[in-house]
Order: C-alpha cells, then structure tokens, then sequence
C-alpha cells in the first residue's frame, strides 16, 4: 500500500471486508451489499468516535444509490467542513463511487468538474485489488480523507477559502 | 446522396471513394446510427468528422458544460462557454451538416437514471435500423469518447447488455498518448475482461510531476485519436479495409502498437459470458457462412482466373478464420493473472483483482452479514446524530 501514511494504513486495516458482489441494478443482491455497506460504515464511525477522529456523516437515499453527508477537517484549531455527495454508479463495486465536495467546485486543480475530487494514481489500483472487499467506507478513508488532509490546508493557506464563523466553536458534529 | 461532382455537392469528393473504388457502398453511410458518449476534446471531433462525412444519425451523450479552460482542444469555441456540450455541439453540427439527425441526451450515464435513459435512447426504434444480427440496439455503433474508467464500464455494461458493438477510445493524463479499441460482445475481450491496456508514455513515471492538477490536454493528440477512432468507424460501418482490434499511439516516440484481446471465460461481468456463450454457440452456423464465401470467393476467382488476386484480399481480416491456425503476433487472453505477453509499449492501467488470502480471513476482518436493513440505517443514523 504505498502512497498512503500510517495512520491511513492501520485504520484502514481495521474497517471490516465487505463479501456480496452486488450494485444498484442487481435487487436482493443489492440489499445484501447495503446491510454489509451499513456495517463496514458504522464500525468505522464507532472507531473514529472512540479515537476522537470523528469527520464525516453520510446517509443513503430510500434505494441506497446516492449518498449525502458533510464532511470536515481541522487546519489550525479551525474547522472547515463542506457537503459531501456521491452516486453508487452501476457498475458498483466494479469501480468506486467518485466523491463530490459540490461547495469546492472550481476552486482547486485536484479536483475534476462538477465537485468530484481528484484521486492519487495509488487509489484506484487499490480498490482494483481489493474488489469487492472495499465499500464505501473504505473509499472515504483512502480517498476523501487524504484528500482532504493535503488540499485544506492548501487552499485556506492560499485564501482561497475562508474560515465561517459559525463553524468556529464547535467541536464535533455539524 | 448525390455523386454528382459539381461545386455545390458537399458529398461528391466522398462519393468519389467510390468511383477509385476503396469503398464500394459509400452512400450507405446515411442508413448508420452512432452513439457517442462523452462530447469532450475526442468525441467532439469525432462528432464533427462523422458529421461531415454524412452519417445518418447521432446520439450525443454528457453531462458538462463547455468551459474557457476546454479552449486548448477542437470544436468548441469561447461563445459556447458556459452551454450543455451537447446543446453546443447540436448548434454547431447542425450548421455544418443539415442532413444529419442529431439527438442529445445531457446526462450522467454512471448513475442509476442516467443508465436507464442511455439504454432506453439505445434501443429505441428507430426506421433506419438495419438487420444488426440479433442484438437488441437501435444503433449501429457505439464510441466511447469518455475520460475516466468509471465511465467506459459502464458503456461497457450497457453494450454487453445488449450485445452492441462499440469502440473504445482514450487519451492519457499526460497527454501523450492514446489508443482506440474495437469491443463486440462475445467475440472480443469486454473492457473489464482484463485490466484496461494504454500504451506508456515512454516518460519515466518517477519524473512524471502529477502534482497540483488532474490532467493535461493537447489538441493533436486528441485530435489524432478522434481521427483513428473515425477512420476505424468507417471502416467498420462500410466493410473496407482492416478495422483494427487494438491500436495504441505514442507521441513522443511514433509508435502505434497493435493487438487482439480474447474474451475472458471468468469474466467478472456477467453478460460478458452470457455474450461469450451466446459467439460460442453460434458458431456451427459461422463455419457454414465462411464456408460458403470461401466457395463464393473461390468461384469468383475461377471466373477471373486471368486476372491476378486482387490486392484487397490479403488486407480482408473476414478471410482470416481466427479458430484455426496459430494465433496471430500479439493476440492476448484477457484472463486473469496479466503475467501473459503483451506487445512492447504496452501495459496494464490497473491491477487484476486479488484473490483474497482465506489464511489471513479472521473473525474480524469480514462484516457478518445479519440483521435487518432499517435497523442498520437507524443505526448509522444514530451515529450521524451526535
Ligand atoms: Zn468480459
């Protein structure tokens, strides 16, 4: 696993393997790979709430195929968080779903049109290998929590974006 | 169409093809429907040649907008900023070519209803569908002109559904290279029968400076690729020449690499093998047509047995019976383990699948799959919630 830092790796390691093969168009199937999704992400939100490392919330629509949360990182005891967003694409998990951040959108090279963010040459190989073991929540500890660690600090030490206010003094949850 | 060679008849210098006879049935060019799917620097341009070559129909697919930052590349120009790529690209065909049926559909075709409208648009009824050999498509041919892998498997998916013959055509992030790839369901690998090929760059990748943006672009590389991805399409569409199973380019160095890709019987795709059993079954009656063209062709050479075998016949691949003889240079199971040759300047854009190490499988390391699907989301919710 190269490309990824330390803490990436080990917390990765312990985000629980998902086993159904299964995308939006595949019906019983799908509920399967949904209750599998459902429980890789709550032991990883349990593992980041237990470490004090919390950063994300997400949420499936009624049939599980397009996803909506926030997600948010903490450059110099500031917090900045955005809207996350992301569709499972029918070809899923044959390849992963492209995560939005719809409020950065035209504001920094790494990120691809319509919000989605840009990934390292590592990640998708990576997921490659790993098919159909990865879910999403493994597509947010290697993608979008990278992502986010390199490109914040970047973009708030440019100006391009600014602290709010009202997101100053509190702690965790949105 | 008119063949008439007067300065008012935008067909007459195609038309003449016919006359130097290198196609023999060029105004059959108006019966054809094309799909193309991704109107960016590639598709764009092939739109336009396909336009002005007189194709019958169009179905043009995105979801962008056409920004000043796509300037770099053909077809769009800045006015256009700003407009759907599609809505542009209709204003600007229309103008060239009237003639041409131009449908645009301004949709996401990895999500779940774009995917669903793209099928639908596809095998739509149509009057100017031909006999396409069973499949289930109103189209003639499909051409992906996207820029990312998530996107071609999906137009993957959608051809192996249907049993579509499409091309596949890419160029790479570094803008040096490129590649275009002829895909029919069953017959051919699938774009997920093996990882997908690109031709290397030739630049060290550890001198390769990737940081601080996504990818660049060139006109002329994307513009050589539209031009192959065409010239491939009429070839294919008209039956003259070698229509090219694996054509990679490489700027830096001139080197277009060739090859054939063989369908995977693991495929991962499911109407991949339904596709492949389907080519496999029909394959008595494939024999017997090739059998019977051999005896035509035979026939027609004792007929103009003074005449020398025309030039064009060591060039005709449907002469070629691919089950028998020794593969040709370069042919490449798409099967698992990619250890298998592949031509110089070729390699493998990602990694075939692992097989998980069941030594290594532990209590802990597979969710176990229980419990009720509300139950779960209320628990995810739960922790969303504080
Ligand atoms: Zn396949």
């Amino acid at each position: 696993m190269e490309g990824w830092d330390v803490n990436t790796k080990s917390t990765v390691a312990k985000i629980p393997l998902l086993t159904t093969r299964a995308g939006p168009r595949d019906g019983e199937l799908w509920t399967q790979r949904r209750k599998e999704e459902f429980m890789a992400l709550i032991k990883y939100m349990e593992m980041n709430k237990a470490k004090d490392s919390d950063w994300f919330r997400i949420a499936p629509n009624a049939d599980g195929t397009k996803w909506k949360g926030k997600c948010w990182y903490v450059h110099n005891l500031l917090k900045y968080e955005f809207d996350l967003q992301f569709d499972i694409p029918v070809t899923y998990p044959a390849t992963a779903p492209e995560l939005e951040l719809p409020e950065l959108d035209g504001k920094t090279a790494k990120m691809y049109r319509g919000g989605k963010i840009c990934l390292t040459i590592h990640f998708k190989p990576l997921w490659a290998k790993n098919c159909p073991r990865f879910g999403i929540a493994h597509a947010l500890c290697l993608g979008l929590g990278p992502w986010l660690a390199a490109e914040v600090p970047h973009l708030v030490d440019t100006g391009v974006i600014q602290h709010k206010e009202k997101q100053s003094q509190s702690s965790s949850g949105p | 169409m008119s063949a008439e060679v007067v300065d008012s008849n935008p067909y007459s210098r195609l038309m003449a093809l016919k006359r130097m006879g290198i196609v023999n049935n060029y105004e059959e060019i108006r019966s054809f429907s094309v799909a193309i799917v991704g109107i960016g620097g590639v598709g764009s341009v092939a739109a336009e040649m396909l336009t002005r070559c007189g194709i019958g129909r169009l179905l043009l697919y995105d979801y962008d907008t056409v920004e000043l930052a796509n300037m770099n590349r053909l077809f769009f120009r800045p006015e256009q900023a700003g407009m759907t790529k599609t809505d542009a690209a209709v204003q600007t065909l229309v103008g060239i070519n009237p003639d041409v049926d131009l449908e645009s559909y301004t949709i996401n075709i990895t999500t779940v209803d774009g995917f669903k409208t793209f099928i639908e648009s596809l095998t739509r009824d149509n009057k100017r569908k031909r006999n396409t050999g069973g499949s289930k498509s109103g189209v003639d041919l499909v051409l992906s002109c996207v820029d990312n892998y998530e996107a071609r498997m999906v137009v993957n998916q959608a051809c192996n559904e249907l049993g579509q013959t499409w091309m596949e055509s890419g160029v790479s992030e570094d803008a040096v290279s490129g590649h275009i790839q002829l895909l029919i369901p069953g017959e051919t690998a699938c774009f997920a029968c093996a990882p997908p090929l690109v031709v290397a760059s030739g630049v060290d990748e550890r001198t390769l400076k990737r940081e601080g943006v996504c990818a660049a672009s060139l006109p002329t590389t994307m513009g050589i690729v539209a031009g192959l991805l065409v010239q491939n399409s009429l070839k294919y569409l008209l039956q003259f020449g070698q229509v090219s199973k694996y054509l990679g380019y490489s700027a830096l160095k001139d080197f277009f690499p060739t090859m054939e890709l063989r369908p995977n019987p693991q495929c991962a795709n499911l109407a991949c093998r339904q596709r492949q059993g389907e080519y496999e079954a029909a394959k008595p009656a494939r024999d017997l047509a090739a059998r019977a063209k051999a005896d035509a062709d035979a026939a027609e050479a004792a007929l103009a047995s003074k005449v020398p075998v025309h030039d064009e016949n060591e060039w005709n691949i449907s002469l070629v019976d691919d089950d028998e003889g020794v593969a040709p240079l370069g042919v490449v199971a798409g099967q698992q383990g990619s250890a298998g040759y592949l031509p110089e300047g070729l390699l493998r854009e990602l990694p075939d699948a692992e097989v998980f190490d069941e030594s290594a499988r532990t209590e802990e390391a597979f969710v176990k799959p229980e419990g009720d699907l509300d139950d779960l989301q209320k628990q995810l919710e739960a922790l969303n919630a504080f």
